[in-house]
């Protein structure tokens, strides 16, 4: 037998019309190298006939030094795509394999099985209808089992088929497969998947591969692929709640004005009713409008053009969903994010966040534990490593709209960006809004900024130094408070010294530590602001992102950056606390300059040059800045 | 009538319509081809095509609205078609917000120039066409310059040179991941460098269709639309939203020298004969398309879609025998990959 399509010899139109009316399943392979995962997806291509004759002889010269099944194959040369990967002999990334059968087109995402490889795996789930779990018969539920699962269970997979794999190397004993089965269950049942089958297999011999193996009697349930090709996962999309996130608005000539966007979930008609979720402004559907003519009703999964029957003010990035049925909208949630990046995640630390087609500057607020992916016990942490999985708090700089992922995967999932590098760093699954942001308000006074202002006579601001260890931002800053004293103004310094034998001496030098050490005097550079004066800020702070966190945090107060720009050479010569000296002896660790970098600002409003002058000369370039 | 149809690589205008006899015949005014068009829907599961041509048009938009100055490779092949049309639906009734690049390396068949120039004067997009100057200067071919060297000058520089002058941001392609092994791992959103290579040890997770689209100065994005697309999912949507393509696709006889048990057809005089060789009538077709030279072309009676469709099926030869770039080794399309080529 072959799950070949028919050929198209008799019939040619009902030959097509099975080709063009067929359904798509995606799916994700996991388990291991050892689990025979590669083996088994070549497997599945060479009996869907898919190895051509080129491909076949190019792999029968490729099979030569290899371990291979009964054919003279090696099945997994099929799918390791990447050099590197042929070289190493595993698989490191996601590759993306198809075959058809009469019924079905499949997508592949063959995912590697390894620990450090939990990104790509969470990469390969996220879209995918079901998940393919391998077992090593002769070895049972295993650690990394466990893994996959949680990670399906992380990114809402719901359905999955356990595939007790070399089930010819246990002699298709029936008891081992039972025991297996048995584990398996007990473990996922809190993992709420919709549908679990298992099925004992042999990728390399072909034993309930496309048909029920004559081996094993004992086993009355579909060989795999006639599984695969009727199990309906269309979980129903277009059962859930109507989303429509805007992508690109249309707008060729002033008679049409248009909303293009993918249904992400439910279906709209003509006429319905729709409110734009941020400004909950209401308007009705007049055209769902597609190259190939209009449609009465699109529905979950189908890329359109929506008219409206009045001018709305709508833009990229807002959602359009049924009245009474609305997603959240805040600016903060609670979410389960994998970490996907070498540098590890911090709580303060800016990030740029994608949910839909809304991109907003975000940062995690509170790490509220980590979960080990291998035994799902939940531990405190100070950041998320890469590969790890941690519940935590996001707080967004503008309300955004969003689903719990649950309900809704589209408007649901995000992904992390570093600002600097743009690297995607992590994914999230948002779980719920913590407040809503139309209800969030400042409690106001009635005495305010201004009026404390007024009182003193002066413009309230934030002057921030950044520079090395002696670069002369403390004599500069104090300098210019004498300075500004001495006109009578209010001006106040806060040194990095000075606030760490306070406020922060519960603070140790760790990433993590810094980053809260600079959130929390920006905090009290801002309410000092707020009650009216003039704030000194004399601090290394040696990189950008934590600079910009503090320019955020600093808000509608007016933020000056001063670099003070020292060659490392005439600070480590004047070295006023001998803090160099015991840093190249090797008794300070993470020194800025020394063994830590120092970012050169970007942003800086003024740099003033301390190679070339005393601190007296650019206290004046500095005041005379800010004066004038 | 299958015949004229066929010469014509089909009008853009006419539709295909499928008459209860099985056969196909071509309208000259239908709109549209109700019978088999992939847009319309009678449940609220879409077919695999319906969800294929969903998923690609997505990804045209956010190319549209997340990049200052993107464009679009045109290939002029049957995956470029597919590619085009796409476009002129995800933007519909907007023009296609973005040009077409075509990198003529003066090689190309000349029905495939006809058919670019026909195309882009009948859908009134933007049609950039570029030759490396210093290649047309030196007279870089692939006779005298090999294959490889070529390849490099004439193609890989050439795009370069012209990504370059446009200051693109954003390159949309229609590579296929079944294509080749080391495409079945390249992202949709797949990120360059400055010097428009591509890392594959370093690219960037892509989850759901959250595409981070971010690039810093310098940098650029090739986009692959066509990423999860086989090539009978090609064949079958261009059989049910008559597609026009190149006819060059269809078999007629052709002027065809045999070469190391590849067959290239004489496209024009350019092309240097062996004392002993004289250009022959062959019935053949091509399954893809590029240099005349470097193209092999296929023995074949094939010329409707059905045909090509039914023979393809029956086929046991891989989609890129025909192109003699990939056969040097294996990996090579991912050398190549790194050092710029598409």
């Amino acid at each position: 037998m072959s799950l070949s399509m028919a050929t198209p010899d008799t019939d040619i139109d009902l030959w097509l019309n099975q080709q063009t009316d067929k359904s798509l399943l995606r799916f994700l392979t996991c388990g291991s190298v050892d689990d025979g995962k590669s083996t088994l997806i070549g497997r599945l291509l060479y009996d869907s006939q898919l190895i051509l004759d080129d491909q076949l002889a190019s792999l029968k010269k490729e099979s030569r030094n290899r371990t291979t099944g009964d054919e003279g194959i090696d099945f997994s040369l099929l799918v390791d795509g990447l050099s590197a990967e042929r070289e190493q002999g595993i698989t490191i990334d996601v590759a993306y394999r198809f075959f058809s059968t009469d019924k079905r087109k499949f997508i592949v995402a063959d995912t590697p099985g390894h620990e450090q490889y939990t990104r790509n795996m969470a990469t390969g789930a996220s879209n995918a209808d079901l998940a393919l779990v391998l077992i090593d018969a002769r070895k049972g539920v295993l650690t990394q089992t466990r893994r996959h699962s949680f990670i399906l269970s992380l990114i809402g997979v719901k359905h999955v088929v356990l595939v007790v794999n070399k089930i010819d190397l246990v002699d298709y004993d029936q008891a081992v497969f039972d025991r297996i089965v048995a584990e398996y269950r007990a473990f996922a049942e809190p993992l709420g998947f919709k549908t679990l089958a298992a099925v004992p297999v042999s990728a390399l011999r072909g034993d309930n591969m496309l048909a029920q193996s004559p081996r094993t009697p004992w086993y009355e349930g579909p060989a795999l692929v006639p599984y695969l090709e009727g199990i309906e996962v269309s979980d129903d999309r277009s059962a859930q709640r109507f989303r429509f996130p805007v992508q690109w608005v249309n707008r060729p000539n002033l008679d049409f004005r248009g909303f293009s966007g993918t249904v992400a979930g439910g279906s709209v008609s003509v006429g319905d009713d729709v409110l734009v979720a941020s400004s909950r402004k209401p308007a009705v559907v007049k055209r769902i409008v597609t190259m190939t003519g209009d449609l009465d009703r699109a529905v979950a999964g189908q890329a359109v053009t929506l008219v409206l029957d009045r001018e709305v003010d709508i833009s990229r990035g807002d959602v359009l969903s049924a009245p009474g049925e609305t997603p959240e909208y805040s600016n903060q949630f609670q979410a389960r994010v994998v970490w996907m990046s070498d540098e590890p995640a911090f709580p303060g630390r800016s990030y740029l966040l994608k949910v839909g087609s809304q991109v907003i500057p975000a940062t995690i607020t509170d790490l509220k534990f980590k979960t080990n992916v291998n035994t799902l016990e939940q531990t405190a942490a100070t950041k998320i490593d890469l590969n790890e999985v941690a519940t935590v708090t996001i707080a967004t700089d503008k309300p955004i709209v969003f689903d719990p992922y649950t309900a809704n995967a589209a408007t649901g999932g995000f992904i992390l960006v570093d600002r600097l590098t743009n690297a995607t760093l992590g994914a999230g699954t948002i779980e719920f809004g913590l407040r809503r942001a139309q209800n969030l308000t400042y409690q106001s006074f009635d005495v305010n900024r201004d009026v404390r202002a007024a009182q003193k006579g002066q413009e309230p601001r934030i002057v921030w130094f950044t520079g090395l260890s002696g670069s002369g931002k403390s004599s500069i800053a104090n300098l210019i408070e004498k300075r500004l004293t001495a006109e009578g103004k209010h001006a106040y310094i806060l040194d990095g010294d000075n606030v760490r034998h306070g406020l922060n001496k519960d603070l140790g030098f760790t990433e993590a530590a810094r980053i809260e050490n600079i959130r929390r005097v920006a905090e009290v550079a801002k309410l000092m602001a707020d009650a009216g004066l003039i704030v000194l800020v004399s601090f290394i702070s040696p990189f950008e992102n934590e600079r910009r966190l503090a320019r955020e945090i600093a808000g509608d107060v007016d933020f000056v950056e001063v670099y003070v720009d020292t060659p490392i050479e005439v600070c480590e010569a004047r070295d006023p606390k001998g803090l160099y000296k015991r840093a190249r002896a090797g008794e300070i660790k993470n020194f800025t300059g020394i063994d830590s970098p120092f970012e050169v600002p970007k942003n800086a409003e003024i740099v003033l040059s301390g190679a070339d002058n005393e601190p007296v000369e650019l206290a004046e370039q500095l005041y005379d800045w800010l004066t004038h | 009538m299958l015949k004229g149809l066929v010469e014509q690589g089909f009008e853009a205008r006419g539709g295909l319509k499928r008459r209860p006899s099985g056969h196909i015949q071509m309208t000259s005014n239908s709109p549209s081809m109700r019978a088999v068009e992939v847009s319309g829907l009678t449940s609220n599961r879409l077919t695999h095509l319906q969800a294929l041509e969903a998923e690609s048009i997505e990804i045209l938009r956010e190319v549209a609205a997340s990049f200052e100055r993107s464009v679009m490779m045109y290939s002029i092949g049957k995956d470029s078609s597919v590619l085009l049309h796409l476009a002129r639906k995800a933007f519909y009734p907007s023009k296609i917000p973005f040009p077409l690049l075509h990198i003529d390396t003066t090689w190309k068949f000349a029905e495939m120039i006809a058919f670019r120039d026909r195309m882009a004067e009948e859908y009134g997009f933007d049609l950039i066409t570029h030759t490396n100057p210093d290649g047309l200067r030196d007279n870089i071919n692939p006779f005298d310059h090999g294959s490889s060297r070529y390849t490099d000058i004439m193609k890989t520089a050439a795009l370069r040179q012209a990504l370059t002058a446009g200051a693109y941001d954003a390159a949309i392609g229609g590579a296929r991941r079944d294509e080749e092994k080391s495409r079945a791992k390249e992202r949709i959103f797949s990120h360059r460098n400055a010097s428009h290579a591509w890392d594959p040890k370093n690219q960037r997770p892509e989850l759901w269709r959250v595409f981070n689209t971010r690039l810093n100065p310098g940098e650029s994005m090739r986009v692959f639309p066509l990423s999860n697309w086989t090539e009978l999912d090609i064949w079958t949507y261009i059989y049910s939203e008559g597609i026009p393509i190149v006819p060059l696709y269809f078999a007629k006889k052709r002027p065809i020298v045999e070469r190391f048990g590849t067959l290239i057809m004489v496209d024009d005089d350019r092309m240097p004969l062996n004392r002993d060789e004289v250009p022959h009538e062959e019935l053949v077709r091509f399954r893809t398309l590029g240099c005349y030279p470097l193209t092999g072309a296929m023995r074949s009676s094939a010329a409707s879609l059905p045909e090509i469709i039914m023979e393809m099926q029956a086929s046991r030869t891989s989609e890129r025998e025909g192109r003699l770039i990939d056969s040097d080794s294996v990996g090579s399309m991912e050398k190549k990959k790194q050092e710029g080529y598409f």
